[in-house]
């Protein structure tokens, strides 16, 4: 099946089988594989890529599905030469061991940072106030992204750090 | 995944047509439910019909102090509109609640609605479930069945609906608007969508074939407090053990039904001047369990006394 999808920037034409996901068009199809496959159920988050700006599971979405949208993967976000402050903030806090899990981890950062700025709220809001950027917020909204060597207190200081070089 | 055709639907009305036309048709709007159940082949539709991007993801005021939510609006978009915070903060609450951030932006409300249980025996296709397999028996009526039903439940299907969106949804007397394959919208309760799984748990809602729920309709809030609260095995991002949502006078329970449950009995005796936890005793007294989810009766009388104290606080 035809379909025309943005990658970082640049429009791609694929005709790929209906059941192709999204996270296997990126990887198999357009060979950009630091989007990761972990659990293929959206239970871990490596997969996490912005769709339209959006965080969203890759697993869990087919390539057909995103007909004309934009996509951007960690290859998208900063290059070894110029990191992303994202990229910078987890480099300096040692945010990883492995690094399976951190191309999803820092897209998911990346949408965290605009679904606070836009004021989504997560249950660590209270009742109708603005989200703030505390680390019981952090801790929520990356909820969906899990880090098997558990480099969580880590990740949570890059964030911090992310948003106030951002800011 | 089996193989299936796609097409994304240009606006509404083609779609009905499409899914009745068309043999082991499904409609996909976020797809994060039917398509890990597809990955499992539990799921195996032949064709899906994208109505993601059709123009039905509005959230409108009405007149009357309601709202509008159309059926393809992301989950993220209804927990963040500022109407349903200001006036029906049990539901941004209970969204919240649900998934995590990615699956939340993804998710449709119409999907959310329309997602299938958690119940491990539904999962595991090496055993038996009567939803996933009809006639094959209920393997967590003598097995796992932690988080089974205490309400409604058969000896087919112990199941719950694993909604928190819909447990809100319940409290605050939604009402779905529907497009059905004849090209009529028609417009219900939200607690005439889902059934009691009887002998036919596999027939999960009250929609023909092909229908297409295009809106949820909030009338205005009742007067009083409104709160949602969940308990779970882990602080986020985990399918609950029991949730309830109060809205005022109105209470629902979430996880222990087949359906979103909303507590008449607790309710009728709020009205007649019961205590919290008198009123939700009443309501206990038609559950039933299983052993391994026994603790759900002692639990849900707790949580529910606390969330009914928390949302009076509110009102005040």
């Amino acid at each position: 099946m035809q379909t025309t999808i943005t990658v970082n920037g640049q429009a791609r034409a694929l005709d790929i089988d209906p059941r192709t996901t999204l996270l296997d068009a990126l990887r198999e199809h357009l060979r950009l594989t630091g989007s990761k496959k972990g659990c293929d159920h959206g239970q871990c988050g490596a997969c996490t890529v912005l769709v339209n700006g959006v965080r969203i599971n890759s697993c869990l979405s087919l390539a057909v599905m995103h007909d004309g949208d934009q996509v951007t993967t960690i290859e998208g976000v900063g290059t070894p030469e110029a990191l992303h402050p994202v990229q910078t903030a987890f480099l300096t806090q040692d945010a990883y061991q492995c690094g399976y899990c951190t191309p999803g981890q820092i897209c998911s950062t990346l949408g965290l940072l605009r679904e606070l700025e836009a004021g989504v709220p997560s249950q660590e809001t209270p009742a109708g106030a603005r989200p703030v950027l505390s680390d019981a917020e952090i801790r929520e909204r990356m909820s969906g992204n899990i880090c098997r060597c558990s480099a969580y207190p880590q990740i949570v200081a890059a964030i911090r750090d992310a948003a106030g070089s951002m800011a | 995944m089996r193989p299936f055709t796609y097409e994304r639907a240009t606006d509404a009305q083609s779609a009905v047509r499409a899914a009745v036309e068309t043999p082991g048709a499904r409609f996909i709007a976020g797809g994060t439910n039917l398509l890990d159940l597809m990955k499992l082949e539990i799921e195996q539709p032949q064709h899906l019909i994208d109505v993601g991007r059709l123009p039905m993801a509005g959230i409108e005021s009405l007149a009357d102090g309601g709202l509008r939510i159309g059926g393809a609006a992301t989950n993220t978009a209804v927990a963040s509109d500022p109407a349903v915070r200001a006036r029906f903060p049990v539901l941004s609450e209970a969204i919240v609640a649900g998934g995590s951030p990615q699956l939340r932006n993804k998710a449709s409300v119409a999907g959310n609605l329309m997602q299938r249980t958690r119940c491990a025996y539904f999962y595991d296709t090496a055993k038996p479930c009567n939803k996933r397999a009809p006639g094959s028996g209920c393997g967590a009526l003598e097995g796992l069945n932690r988080n089974a039903a205490i309400f409604g439940a058969s000896h087919a299907c112990v199941a719950t609906h694993p909604s928190d969106m819909a447990v809100a949804l319940a409290a605050l007397d939604a009402r779905i608007e529907t497009l059905t394959p004849s090209g009529e919208s028609r417009s219900f309760t939200i607690l005439d969508l889902h059934r009691l799984p009887g002998e036919t748990p596999q027939i999960e809602t009250h929609l023909i074939a092909g229908e297409l729920i295009t809106a949820v309709v909030l009338p205005p809030p009742p007067p009083g407090g409104q709160v949602y609260r969940k308990v779970r095995d882990r602080a986020s991002y985990a399918g609950g053990l029991a949730s309830v949502a109060v809205a005022g006078g109105q209470v629902a329970l979430g996880m222990v039904a087949h359906k979103p449950w909303r507590a008449a009995e607790a309710e009728g005796a709020l009205a007649s001047g019961a205590s919290p936890a008198e009123a939700i005793a009443r309501e206990l007294d038609g559950a039933s369990t299983l052993g391994r989810n026994d603790f759900k009766v002692p639990l849900v009388a707790r949580l529910v006394a606390a969330a009914i104290g928390e949302a009076n606080g509110r009102g005040a």
